[in-house]
């Protein structure tokens, strides 16, 4: 049977990519087999499963990073423009202005659009007084505040976000939900791997349940967050199922 | 006791005010020992650095001339290349690898002879007419610290790249600007790099004396002239000269660590 996000989706819209059978294997292991699943524009996908079930690598291949072992990610119309937020930010060895103008230049921006966007952004950010420090000495919750402002200020219309909040507390938290909801106001297609189910429920509009490198369930959030029909899905909310081997 | 001011120290040296005084300020005893001998020698080195004349001057320059042209041009080649190398996955990469962190290792008489027969008479760069020159001493020079500037940078970009490369392939960088990106992001890392190729330059001595031939004013530097000096048994020139070599070696080290620690406290190295 293969599932959907988008076929459960209230407003039926339109697919923003598919996935059709895909898989990654390495050293022999296969850690992600027969993916079937199409992300909605304009919707709020959360990516959820125990450790290990394959949900940062689903976001890698999905964002292009990896190449699929089999299967394939089908874009629909061109393949449009898309960002990343990993878990752990990646911070150049620049000031926090540097890291967003780098973003921007890779785009091809000039030099003043450059300066005006990336100034924007650090607004958005609330990192406007930090805007000349070494991006890696800012703390853990501003750097990924900028990590989410620099993917943003390229105006990607698909973002894939990876635990972003995972080592945040909760105030550092709130800025990166208000950060990513904002711009899913203004369209931009969201796709974030979380383990925490109220995070899931105050962003998501979706849900992939992932099990053992494979999609175990998907559907509306509050469906499946609060009547999951997979064991696997039903195991892991009630607590009893922590890795890839639990179940 | 040698007389000091019976013998003339350095070749073609004055003996200014400033290097009196020291000598009459070091050389009081008339025991006749070797350590005094020393003593005496290390006294003359040191006046003839504060008498500083011309001669002096011009060997001293034109080191540093060589020196800095062959550390620029083979930061020039050595960092793109070992930039390349360790950020790029391709076919003969590892070959590559190997033949650079040989090439570290370099002697520098055979690269002289190498470079001697590209630039003489009947070599292929022969009409150039370089031989004997410094623009020779630069080649041989440039040769020698090439590969260790691009092993060395070829180590710190593969290890910035390792960190950086996820988020650069989620950038849609090209090549191009990731070499550029990791050679901006590691330029601290690579001063330490540039020194060591600026060690390897300054002290160098069987490449240029082979290259160069030690020229009068035209190709004397500040290695080929302790040589000479040496095996004359002017030794008060060749330690002075020495002792120069190291306050430079020294100088240009602190400066490079001061400006790396700074980096590094500022999160940037």
């Amino acid at each position: 049977m293969r599932d959907t996000v988008m076929e459960s989706a209230q407003d039926c819209a339109a697919p923003i990519l598919t996935a059709r059978g895909l898989g990654f294997c390495a050293g022999g292991q296969a850690l992600l087999q027969g993916v079937d699943l199409e992300i909605a524009r304009g919707r709020r996908t959360m990516i959820m499963g125990a450790n290990g079930a394959g949900k940062s690598l689903l976001l890698r291949l999905l964002h292009g990073l990896l190449p699929p072992s089999s299967g394939e990610v089908i874009w629909q119309g061109a393949r449009c423009a898309q960002a990343m937020v990993f878990q752990r930010p990646v911070m150049l060895r620049r000031s926090a202005l540097a890291n967003l103008r780098f973003a921007l230049r890779v785009q091809g921006l000039g030099w003043r659009a450059r300066a005006a966007r990336a100034q924007e952004a650090l607004e958005m950010a609330h990192l406007t007084g930090k805007a000349h420090q070494p991006a890696r000495l800012l703390s853990g919750g501003e750097q990924q505040r900028l990590a989410v402002a620099r993917a943003l200020v390229c105006e990607p219309e698909l973002l894939f976000l990876d635990e972003p909040t995972s080592s945040l507390d909760p105030a550092s938290t709130q800025m990166i939900e208000d950060l990513v909801n904002a711009a899913h106001t203004r369209g931009v297609t969201v796709v974030m791997v979380t383990h925490d189910r109220g995070q899931a429920r105050r962003m998501g509009d979706d849900v992939i349940f992932l099990h053992a490198g494979r999609v175990a369930e998907t559907g509306p959030r509050d469906q499946l967050l609060d009547a999951p029909r997979s064991e696997a899905a039903r195991a892991w909310m009630a607590g009893r199922l922590y890795t890839r081997t639990d179940f | 006791m040698r007389s000091t001011s019976a013998r003339p120290v350095g070749r073609g040296l004055d003996f200014t005010l400033a290097h009196r005084a020291f000598l009459c300020f070091f050389s009081h005893k008339g025991e006749k020992s070797l350590l005094f001998s020393f003593g005496d020698m290390i006294a003359e080195a040191l006046g003839l650095i504060l008498a500083w004349d011309r001669e002096l001057s011009a060997i001293v320059v034109l080191s540093l001339r060589v020196t800095l042209s062959a550390v620029a041009l083979a930061c020039v080649i050595g960092l793109p290349l070992g930039a390349l190398i360790g950020a790029f996955r391709f076919p003969g990469r590892g070959a590559a690898s190997v033949a650079l962190n040989a090439l570290m290792g370099l002697p520098p008489v055979v690269v002289g002879l190498f470079v001697y027969l590209l630039l003489s008479a009947s070599g292929p760069l022969g009409p150039l007419q370089l031989l004997y020159t410094p623009t020779a001493m630069i080649i041989a020079q440039t040769i020698l610290v090439t590969p260790i500037v691009a092993a060395l940078t070829k180590q710190v970009v593969e290890d910035l790249h390792g960190e950086y490369a996820e988020q650069f392939a989620s950038f849609g960088v090209s090549a191009r600007g990731r070499v550029a990106a990791l050679l901006w992001d590691a330029r601290y890392s690579l001063l330490t790099v540039a020194l060591a190729g600026f060690g390897r330059a300054v002290a160098e001595v069987g490449a240029v004396l082979i290259v160069g031939g030690n020229i009068n004013h035209v190709t004397r530097v500040m290695t080929t002239t302790i040589a000479l000096e040496t095996s004359k048994g002017n030794l008060q020139l060749a330690l002075a000269l020495g002792v120069i070599l190291l306050g430079l070696a020294v100088v240009v080290n602190a400066g490079v660590m001061a400006l790396r620690a700074s980096a590094v406290r500022a999160a940037y190295a």
